[in-house]
C-alpha cells in the first residue's frame, strides 16, 4: 500500500483510548479489590503457611496489622492506586518480593510464550486457511475444517495434559515441564528451546482454528470475487492470483479478530504455563488469587487489561488502515 | 505501559538467543552426566521464603544456614555456630553459647555474635512478619558478649529452649540492610552451611552448589538441586524417567518401585501424628465416656494397614510408641465389646436407628478435615466408619481451614501435627488449658488440671527423670479423660537411586522440610 497513513485520525482514536483505559483500569482494580475482599481466604492464614498452625492468637493479629489486611476495603484500595501511580507497585506479601520483581523476573518468559504461539497460529492458520480455501469441498479443506472445529471444542490445559502424555512420556522426545533440564542451573538458548516446544505448541494449536476458519472464509469468498475472476481470466498463475490477490483481500477480518485475540491468548497462556511448570506470571496470578495478596493481584489484573485494550485499539488501528472506509471513529 | 526494563531485556536476551540456538544447540548436561557429585531430588513443597528471620529453617537442617545448635541422625543436640553445648546457669533461666572460631558467611565476611542477636532480635520484632514467633516466647533479650559468646536471658525456666537454637543465623551485613519482609535476602539469602543457593526458580527448582570455604568441610556432592513438583504421579514419573536421583513419595506411588533393582526406598519414621479433636463444647464429644468408647473402639491396626499400607504405627497420643519418651502401658487395645459396654453402663442407649442416645441427646457430631488432603479423608471416613459400630453418627464433612476455624470449638477436625525435637512442643500446645481456642493451640479446648500441672513441671526442669515422670502422668491422663482420639503416626517415604550407597533418615516433623530424608545430610554424602 503506498498511499499515506491517515495519521491525525490514527492519533486521535489512540487518545480516545488512551482516556477511556483510565477508569477502566481504575474500575478494574476497584472490582478485583472488592472480590478478593469478599472471598472467604483469609491473606493471613495464606501468610503464614504451616506456621500458622502453631502461632498464637497475638501472632496472628500482630500479622494482620503488619500485612495492612485489617484496613476497609476502600482504604487499601486507594493507598494501592495513589502508590502505584507513583510507580510503587507495593510488596507481594506471598512471593515475599516487591510486586515489579515479581513481574520483572516472569513476563519476560510469558511473553516469549504467547508470541512465539502466537506467531505460530497466525502464519499456520493462514496457511492452512488458504490451502482449505483453495479447493472448498476437498479433501484437503474437509480435513482442516473438521480438524479446527474439534480444536475449537479442545481446551487447552487438555491438549497440554496430551502433549505432555504423548510426547514427554510415550515417545520421550520433548521435556515435560520446566524451562531448563532440572538438573541445569543454566539458562542456555537450547534449552528454553526444547522446553519451549511443548507449551508454544499446544498454546499456538488452541489458536488455530479461529485463523483457519476466518482466512479460509475470507480468501474463499475473495476468490469469487470480480478483481480476482479477472486476474484469473487474465491467465495469471493460481499461485500469484491465490497469494497475490485473494489473500490479501481475504485477509481483512483476520485482522480485527488478530487483536480481539488478545483476551484468549492470555487466559490460554495462564493454563498451559501451569500445565507445563513454565515460570511465568501464570503461576504468580494463581497464587495472588488463593492467598489474596492484594498487590500482587491488582497489578496482574492491570496487565492483562492493559493488554486486551492494546489488543482491541491495535485491531482497530489496523482495520481502519486496511479499510479507509472504516475509519477511525469507534 | 511501564514494563519493567529487566523484564524486556530478559525477554530480548531469550529471543536472540533462540536465533542463535540453532547454531549452539550441542548438549549441556552438566548435572546429569554421569558420575555422582551431582543430586537432582524431587520435593511436594516449596518454602515461601528463604529468610530465617521469616521462619525458614527454624527447627534446624536448613542446607544453606547453620544454627548455633544442630542435630545428629538420633536428634540429639550437637553443636554448630557454637563451639560447645551452652551452659545453663540461673535455674534455667541463662543460656551462655561460646561461638565457634573462624566462620565466615559465604560471602567472606565473618560470622559473630553481633550475626546472632541480630537474628533473635529481628524476629522477635513486632514488624517482622515472622509467624513462628511465639516459639520464642520464653527469651527476655540476648545480649552478645565480645565477639564470641551470646547469652540468653530467659522470662522463665524453658527446659526445651536449646532445641529453639537451632535456627539459621543471617548475616548482620546483609539482612540487616534490607526489607526484612520482603527484601533481595528473603529469596536471595547468604549464609554459613554447606550449600550456597545459586538460583530459586519459584515453582519450578531450588539449585545449590557446594560451599567450598565450609567449616564442616566441603561436601562431595557440589551440585544439588531440589525440584518442586507437587503432583506425586509427575514425581513419580519423573523418578522413574532418569530425570531425578530421588524423590519422597506416597505409600502407594512407592510401592510401584520395588522391582526397581537401581533404587532403594527408605522410611523416615516420624512424629506426624493423625488425630481427632473432640472438643469439650461439644455435648457428645466433649463426654468422657463417649470419648474413652471411641478411644478403644477404633481400629487404628486397620488404619496403618490399610490407609497407609504399612508405613506408620499406631498413635495414643503426640509421643509415638517407640520414643524414650513414650509411656509404656498406655497403649490401647482395639476392643469393640468393652467399648459398647463402657457405652451401656453410662446411660448410652441405642435408639431405633441404631444410634445411641443420651437425655434426650442423640450421640453425633461433625467431623471436618482439610478439603483436597486424601490422607486425612481416609482417616476421616475409618473413623466414622468405626464410629457407627459403637452406635455413634460421626458425620465426615470437608473444608478449607477458614470454614473449619470457626467450628473448632464445636465440631472434631481431623487434625495432624509433629514435632520430635522436644515433647514439651507438641504437648504443651495441644492440652494446655490456657491455650485453649488460642489460634490452632489446644483445638479440642482440653481442660485437665493435673495435665496442667505436669506441663509446668515439666518445662521448668531440665532432669530428664523429673521431666520424664511429668510427661508420664500426661500420658496416663490421657488414657482415662481423652480430648483427642490419637490415630496414627505416619512414615514418609522416599525412593532414592542406589548409587549414592546406603543413607540415613532422621526422625521427622510433620512439616516437609527442604531438608527431610534421606537428603537430610546431602553434604556428608560419599560421592
Amino acid at each position: 500500500m503506498s498511499r499515506r497513513l491517515p495519521w491525525g485520525p490514527m492519533a486521535r482514536l489512540t487518545g480516545r483510548r488512551i482516556a477511556f483505559a483510565v477508569p477502566v483500569l481504575a474500575a478494574v482494580t476497584f472490582g478485583v479489590f472488592a472480590i478478593a475482599a469478599a472471598s472467604p481466604f483469609d491473606p493471613v492464614k495464606a501468610y503464614a503457611g504451616t506456621a500458622g498452625l502453631t502461632a498464637s492468637q497475638e501472632n496472628l493479629d500482630q500479622l494482620r496489622a503488619n500485612l495492612g489486611v485489617d484496613q476497609p476495603l476502600f482504604a487499601r484500595w486507594w493507598d494501592w492506586l495513589t502508590s502505584a501511580v507513583t510507580g510503587d507497585l507495593g510488596d507481594s506479601a506471598v512471593m515475599r518480593q516487591p510486586v515489579a520483581q515479581v513481574i520483572g523476573e516472569r513476563l519476560g518468559w510469558s511473553v516469549l510464550l504467547a508470541a512465539t504461539a502466537f506467531l505460530v497460529a497466525v502464519v499456520l492458520g493462514t496457511l492452512l486457511g488458504v490451502l482449505a480455501a483453495r479447493r472448498q469441498g476437498g479433501w484437503l479443506d474437509r480435513a482442516v475444517t473438521s480438524l479446527a472445529y474439534t480444536l475449537e471444542a479442545a481446551p487447552p490445559f487438555w491438549l497440554g495434559l496430551l502433549a505432555v502424555w504423548l510426547f514427554a512420556l510415550k515417545l520421550g522426545v520433548l521435556p515435560a515441564g520446566g524451562l531448563t533440564d532440572t538438573g541445569s542451573s543454566t539458562i542456555t538458548a537450547g534449552q528454553v528451546l526444547s522446553h519451549l516446544a511443548l507449551p508454544a505448541g499446544v498454546l499456538a494449536v488452541s489458536q488455530l482454528p479461529w485463523f483457519v476458519l476466518y482466512v479460509r472464509q475470507g480468501v474463499g469468498d475473495a476468490l469469487d470475487e470480480d478483481p480476482v475472476r479477472g486476474a484469473r481470466a487474465r491467465g495469471l498463475a493460481p499461485r500469484t492470483v491465490l497469494f497475490g490477490h485473494a489473500l490479501r483481500s481475504g485477509m481483512l477480518p483476520v485482522l480485527t479478530l488478530i487483536g480481539s485475540r488478545v483476551p484468549e491468548l492470555i487466559t490460554g497462556a495462564l493454563l498451559v504455563e501451569t500445565v507445563f511448570s513454565w515460570p511465568g506470571i501464570a503461576a504468580a496470578t494463581v497464587q495472588a488469587a488463593t492467598s489474596v495478596d492484594f498487590p500482587l493481584l491488582a497489578a496482574v489484573t492491570v496487565l492483562a487489561t492493559l493488554a486486551v485494550l492494546a489488543g482491541n485499539w491495535a485491531a482497530d488501528l489496523l482495520y481502519g488502515i486496511a479499510d479507509p472506509r472504516v475509519g477511525f471513529d469507534g | 505501559m511501564a514494563r519493567p526494563a529487566r523484564s524486556a531485556t530478559a525477554g530480548a536476551a531469550v529471543t536472540a538467543l533462540a536465533v542463535a540456538a540453532a547454531a549452539c544447540a550441542a548438549p549441556n548436561d552438566d548435572a546429569k552426566s554421569g558420575g555422582t557429585d551431582s543430586a537432582v531430588v524431587g520435593i511436594a513443597y516449596e518454602p515461601d521464603s528463604l529468610s530465617p528471620l521469616l521462619g525458614y529453617g527454624k527447627d534446624g537442617n536448613s542446607k544453606i544456614f547453620d544454627g548455633l545448635l544442630t542435630h545428629d541422625a538420633d536428634m540429639k543436640l550437637k553443636p554448630a555456630l557454637a563451639a560447645e553445648l551452652p551452659k545453663v546457669t540461673d535455674d534455667g533461666r541463662t543460656y551462655t553459647y561460646k561461638l565457634r572460631d573462624g566462620v565466615k558467611f559465604s560471602d567472606g565476611k565473618p560470622f559473630t555474635s553481633k550475626d546472632v542477636v541480630f537474628t533473635y532480635d529481628t524476629i522477635l520484632d513486632k514488624k517482622t512478619n515472622n509467624a513462628s514467633k511465639a516459639e520464642l516466647d520464653a527469651v527476655r533479650d540476648v545480649e552478645a558478649k565480645g565477639d564470641d559468646t551470646v547469652v540468653f536471658h530467659l522470662k522463665y525456666p524453658y527446659a526445651p529452649f536449646a532445641e529453639r537454637t537451632v535456627l539459621p543465623i543471617a548475616p548482620q551485613h546483609v539482612a540487616g540492610q534490607q526489607d526484612v519482609n520482603n527484601g533481595r535476602f528473603t529469596t536471595r539469602p547468604i549464609g554459613t552451611g554447606p550449600y550456597k543457593l545459586v538460583k530459586w526458580s519459584k515453582g519450578e527448582k531450588l539449585v545449590f552448589k557446594a560451599n567450598p570455604d565450609y567449616w564442616g568441610g566441603a561436601p562431595k556432592i557440589k551440585n544439588f538441586t531440589m525440584a518442586i513438583i507437587k503432583d506425586d504421579d509427575v514425581r513419580a514419573t519423573r523418578l522413574r524417567s532418569g530425570d531425578l536421583d530421588g524423590a519422597i513419595l506416597p505409600p502407594n506411588l512407592a510401592k510401584t518401585f520395588k522391582a526397581d533393582t537401581a533404587k532403594k526406598t527408605y522410611a523416615a519414621n516420624s512424629f506426624d501424628y493423625r488425630v481427632v479433636t473432640l472438643p469439650t463444647g461439644n455435648k457428645v464429644a466433649g463426654d468422657t465416656d463417649i470419648r474413652r468408647a471411641l478411644d478403644i473402639g477404633v481400629d487404628r491396626k486397620a488404619m496403618v494397614d490399610q490407609i497407609l499400607e504399612g508405613a506408620g504405627k499406631a498413635a495414643y497420643g503426640p509421643v509415638p510408641t517407640d520414643s524414650p519418651w513414650f509411656t509404656k502401658g498406655t497403649e490401647r487395645e482395639h476392643d469393640l465389646a468393652k467399648a459398647k459396654k463402657l457405652l451401656d453402663q453410662a446411660g448410652w442407649k441405642t435408639g431405633a436407628d441404631g444410634i445411641r442416645k443420651k437425655d434426650g441427646v442423640r450421640a453425633a457430631f461433625p467431623l471436618w478435615y482439610l478439603a483436597g488432603d486424601k490422607l486425612r479423608q481416609d482417616h476421616a471416613l475409618a473413623y466414622a466408619s468405626d464410629a457407627k459400630k459403637l452406635g455413634i453418627d460421626v458425620k465426615v464433612e470437608s473444608g478449607t481451614w477458614e470454614v473449619i476455624m470457626p467450628r473448632m470449638p464445636k465440631d472434631a477436625v481431623l487434625a495432624g501435627g509433629g514435632a520430635p525435637a522436644d515433647p514439651d512442643f507438641d504437648q504443651y500446645s495441644l492440652l494446655k488449658s490456657s491455650l485453649a481456642g488460642n489460634g490452632f493451640n489446644n483445638m479440642a479446648h482440653y481442660d485437665n488440671k493435673k495435665v496442667d500441672a505436669a506441663l509446668e513441671d515439666a518445662r521448668r526442669t531440665d532432669d530428664k527423670a523429673k521431666r520424664q515422670a511429668a510427661y508420664d502422668t500426661v500420658q496416663r491422663a490421657l488414657v482415662n479423660d481423652p480430648g483427642y482420639t490419637f490415630l496414627t503416626h505416619i512414615d514418609h517415604l522416599y525412593v532414592v537411586d542406589k548409587k549414592f550407597g546406603d543413607l540415613s533418615t532422621q526422625v521427622e516433623p510433620h512439616d516437609h522440610g527442604l531438608a527431610s530424608g534421606p537428603w537430610w545430610n546431602v553434604e556428608d554424602w560419599k560421592a
